[in-house]
């Protein structure tokens, strides 16, 4: 476990503010967690300010947007110090993010080798014969079958499952240490979903990667992290062991789980979530392990 | 009194070289008052059925029947306000800057009502939600709410068939158990025959009595919901199915 518990990311009170007509609004209110080299899932409904949490890391907040925090620390090194050059040299260098829709991340007009040749050359300053080895390398790690001619295709011309997982090629070919997936198999048919998260799981256990992987599917989360974060309106109300999800306290996580309908288990109503006000204003709790 | 019936039903799509066939031979029979479920991966055809149906693709064969009416390519007046249609994405299906009122009303005058005030009161109150949402615009309303208004929507003719187009699928969790328990209220209410489709496993085992599953435009299997309760499928596909339906299992 020693390797497991060496601190990639250090996060201590994240807030993200959106100035309204109506006064500020906090997107997330004051979060603190760690991650390390595991597999780290962050849940929610919509809204809750889990998908706003993978892009303050990588400071994709647009202005008026505001990101503050007491730490936000990638080894060491703090992140909100960081001029916007340096900035450029963390995302998709050392920490990378895959998308829900491989459909609105992909370059239209652009051939899919170029597009991660681009990435790769741009992070290391390859040369163009190295680049092409490396994308054609990446794209056999993610079980592309015949790699030269989807190095030659657009987007248009390959489906939503090879889409993402040209997606996740094209992220982790800079082999960055974090990669943050935001609910990188929803737009995806189950029997695809279950190919590209045991690529995602097969590259964070052989590469030592650090994972957040964000999602609303609970189910989900507890069958595939390690640990998990649960957020509620901007907070994280609850943490718990991924596979001891299912015995959760909290009564909002409760309530997700019981508001889902069940094959192994009938029922004529499903339980409906009734949320209580005390929930918002309570104070996150850590995730830092 | 609302049967449905489908006999080797053929669905394609374009001519010559490049006709596609979305739906191939589909065969089921819904009876009266039935929750009807089709499940299978995007591209299936499960959606297209549905289409079919309401009378939206025009390229079709075989036969249905509703009622014990066969369909033609005109459907008879009565059928428009018999079998509605829900769809996938409330952010869609209802026009931006018409008021509930306004969608409602619309609805309501096309087929003929005349109290129109009452009828609307009483379909707001029927999805549960209050007279105060009666002028509001879809941009004021969460997406539980909007998939509330075009379910109301739905209602307003009086049908008894609801065509469910992945009702719930755009929605959180919590929502979703809101929006599946309203629907399973009105079907023992109204008596409403519903044919649905969805990708989930898990919302078509709660709210069906019976499921088809589709492959590649092809039924592969119909099955009970007790069949599936017991993960006692007969198809290879629709066990693959099931297994991804439970999370992720790693390989090996």
């Amino acid at each position: 476990m020693s390797q497991a518990s060496e601190t990639l990311l250090d996060i201590e009170n994240l807030t993200v503010t959106f100035p309204t007509r109506s006064g500020e609004f906090q997107a997330v209110r004051g979060i603190s967690f760690t991650l390390g080299r595991e597999r780290l899932g962050i849940v929610g409904e919509s809204g809750s300010g889990k998908s706003m949490t993978g892009r303050a890391i990588l400071r994709l907040i647009r202005p008026p947007g505001r990101i503050t925090a007491d730490r936000m620390a990638l080894q060491g090194r703090d992140l909100l110090a960081m001029r916007e050059k340096e900035m450029q040299g963390v995302r998709g260098q050392r920490i990378s993010m895959v998308m829900q829709d491989p459909k609105f991340s992909l370059n239209p007009v652009m051939r899919i080798g170029d597009q991660i040749m681009e990435i790769y050359r741009f992070h290391t300053g390859a040369g163009r014969k190295q680049a092409r080895a490396k994308a054609i390398e990446m794209l056999e790690a993610v079980a592309i079958r015949d790699p030269e001619r989807v190095m030659r295709a657009y987007a248009h011309e390959v489906s939503g499952g090879m889409g993402q997982r040209i997606m996740i090629a094209m992220m982790l070919v800079t082999e960055p240490e974090i990669l943050i997936a935001d609910e990188p198999t929803s737009a995806l048919d189950v029997s695809v979903q279950g190919s590209v998260l045991e690529i995602i799981d097969k590259l964070v256990k052989e590469r030592g990667m650090g994972l957040i992987f964000i999602s609303h599917d609970l189910n989900l989360v507890a069958s595939f992290c390690d640990r998990v974060l649960i957020m509620y309106a901007g907070r994280i109300v609850e943490t718990c062991a991924a596979d001891k999800l299912h015995e959760a306290k909290h009564p909002y996580t409760r309530g997700l789980l019981g508001s889902l309908p069940r094959i192994d288990r009938p029922q004529k109503r499903l339980q409906v979530l009734e949320r209580d006000a005390a929930w918002a204003e309570a104070e996150s709790v850590s995730g830092r392990l | 009194m609302s049967e449905i019936v489908l006999d080797r039903l053929n669905v394609w799509f374009g001519e010559g070289a490049d006709r596609v066939d979305a739906v191939k031979g589909a065969s089921f029979t819904v009876p009266s008052g039935a929750s009807f479920g089709l499940v299978g991966e995007s591209g299936s055809g499960k959606s297209t059925i549905l289409r079919a149906l309401v009378g939206l693709v025009p390229t079709w064969s075989g036969r249905m029947k509703v009622d014990g009416v066969a369909l033609g390519r005109k459907r008879p007046r009565g059928f428009y306000r018999d079998v509605q249609m829900v769809f996938q994405d409330p952010y869609a299906s209802l026009h931006p800057r018409h008021s509930v009122d306004a969608m409602l009303s619309e609805t309501l005058k096309l087929h003929g009502f005349r109290d129109i005030d009452a009828r609307i009161v009483k379909l707001l109150d029927d999805v549960g939600l209050g007279p105060q949402f009666r002028f509001r615009y879809p941009h004021q309303l969460s997406g539980g709410q909007r998939q509330r208004v075009a379910i109301a929507r739905a209602l307003a003719p009086e049908p008894s068939v609801l065509l469910l187009d992945e009702p719930t699928s755009a929605l959180d969790v919590s929502v979703q158990a809101e929006v599946l328990n309203l629907l399973t209220d009105l079907r023992a209410a109204r008596g409403l025959t519903y044919l649905m489709v969805s990708h989930n496993l898990a919302v078509v085992s709660h709210m069906c009595e019976e499921v088809a599953v589709m492959q590649n435009g092809e039924i592969v299997e119909v099955m009970s919901v007790e069949d599936m309760r017991a993960m006692a499928p007969s198809h290879p596909y629709t066990s693959r199915l099931l297994e991804a339906s439970m999370g992720y299992r790693p390989a090996g």
